[in-house]
């Protein structure tokens, strides 16, 4: 991961306005449509990307998908699937 | 033909993920690598603005997310806007696929407010003497312009570049021009070998020295550009030693609509003689893509023969490029002949070879495209 990738639980961060995430039915599954590309996403990872793209900082989004989930604490998991998501331009950090 | 960077992580469910409607073979430019056919003024029975619709629509049911308007140039269809809007109420990725000619500033807010997604601009060099040279028209100042509007109207874009032995050399003036547009995207597609570039293959194809040199200078500027410009590369598959995985393989992912309604797996496969592939005017989208015994031909494994039935690679690469190994081969059914594992290898690197001895045998005349080509001409193996 390159330096400029990394992301801090403070940071609130959207999607590239280049890039559409939505339900697609006969896929069964959320995907995000790009210039040249499509990815299927997993339900984990649709529902940190649905969560954290309605304004709410990092921590506030693992916060919530802990609490949903039933897990002790999901923060480092949120964090690094959203700079794995920041790396491939999928998501910005909001200014 | 494979699209550099075709962000797949997905095998589609056996849906035609990637649907490309080529609207016209109509075009104003005269590019001697032209992926239309030779002679493609003999198709001349467009499909009606309802008939296209009905096939947009054919195509969500069966799964298509992202829609290529392609061509020719599809500018010259007077209803793009219509069958835009068409696609994007049914939920497609749209994309663009344009040369430019025929854009203006009012038809790209009329795209826009159809909602159209995202453009890909060709252009073939960096300065209007070799552009002209290689499309036959003075549209360079056009180009430069239109693709400024294009990003002052919010489209993100794409500019494509076909690389061949005349413009590879200005890799690093061309990265400079698409940061200077502020693109998103650059393409460095490299030519593959198909229709009129088969025909110009000799005058076309780059020596090794300069794919090295230019992969090069791409590899430098991702370090440098990092995120601003994104830049795709995608090599002559001759100078692979395992051939490219076509289409993501036969009837996986990709299906394509030529002008006249047929109905292809890639935009090429036309040149496969003995197929019979189904016109949308006859047959339900549905059936073409499951049933038709064309799209049936080389999906899976069945169809292989040796060194691809028992080759480990297999399900990376399928084999390769059905064309490919017809035009090379004689039998489509063979294994791509740019694998290092095909009995057919010696005759890529007789190709390669051929464009490492420089200007010897070239003519270093390009036969730019044009009516009246016989057929039979294209059809030539190598």
């Amino acid at each position: 991961m390159d330096a400029e990738s990394r992301l801090r639980p403070e940071d609130v961060v959207e999607l590239n306005p280049n890039f559409h995430f939505r339900w697609e039915e006969p896929q069964q599954a959320h995907v995000l449509l790009y210039p040249e590309g499509i990815v299927k996403l997993n339900e984990t990872a649709a529902s940190i990307l649905e969560r954290c793209t309605d304004g709410r900082s990092i921590a506030a989004v693992a916060a919530d998908l802990s609490q949903r989930y039933g897990e002790a604490n999901l923060s480092l998991d949120v964090l690094n699937f959203l700079e794995v998501a920041h790396a491939k331009g999928w998501v910005r950090v909001k200014p | 033909m494979p699209k550099a960077g075709s962000g797949l992580s997905l095998d589609g469910l056996g849906m035609p993920l990637w649907l490309v409607i080529e609207l016209t073979y109509k075009c104003p430019l005269k590019c001697p690598w032209c992926s239309n056919p030779v002679d493609f003024d003999s198709y001349r029975n467009e499909l009606s603005t309802t008939e296209w619709k009905k096939v947009l629509r054919a195509g969500r049911q069966l799964g298509s997310l992202q829609l290529g308007f392609t061509g020719g140039e599809p500018m010259l269809r007077h209803d793009l806007e219509e069958l835009v809007e068409e696609a994007e109420r049914l939920g497609y990725y749209t994309n663009l696929i344009t040369s430019g000619v025929g854009l203006n500033p009012d038809r790209l807010r009329a795209l826009k407010k159809a909602g159209l997604k995202q453009i890909q601009l060709s252009i073939q060099a960096c300065d209007q003497e070799l552009n002209e040279k290689l499309v036959g028209l003075d549209v360079f100042a056009h180009k430069i312009a239109i693709a400024r509007t294009i990003k002052a109207e919010g489209f993100p874009m794409v500019l494509n570049v076909p690389v061949s032995r005349y413009n590879i050399d200005q890799t690093e003036e061309l990265i400079d021009l698409a940061a200077d547009l502020g693109v998103e995207y650059l393409e460095f597609a490299n030519l593959q070998y198909y229709n009129w570039a088969l025909l110009n293959r000799a005058e076309l194809l780059p020596t090794r020295e300069q794919l090295a040199r230019s992969e090069a200078q791409v590899n430098a500027a991702r370090k440098r550009l990092g995120k601003r410009l994104t830049i795709f590369f995608v090599v002559p598959d001759y100078y692979d030693s395992r051939p490219k995985a076509c289409m993501n393989g036969w009837g996986a992912i990709h299906l394509t609509i030529a002008p006249d309604g047929t109905a292809l797996p890639c935009q090429e496969a036309r040149l496969i003689k003995g197929i019979d592939f189904p016109n949308v005017r006859e047959h339900g989208l549905d059936w073409i893509w499951r049933e038709s015994p064309a799209f049936n031909q080389f999906r899976g494994e069945g169809w292989m023969k040796e060194p691809c039935r028992s080759c480990d690679e297999r399900e990376k690469d399928f084999g390769g490029c059905r064309c490919q190994a017809f035009l090379l081969t004689g039998d489509a059914s063979n294994t791509d002949p740019v694998c290092a594992k095909s009995p057919h290898r010696h005759v890529i690197d007789e190709l390669i070879g051929g464009a490492q001895r420089g200007d010897e045998g070239r003519t270093g005349r390009l036969v730019m495209r044009q009516r009246g080509m016989a057929p039979r001409t294209g059809a030539k193996a190598g």
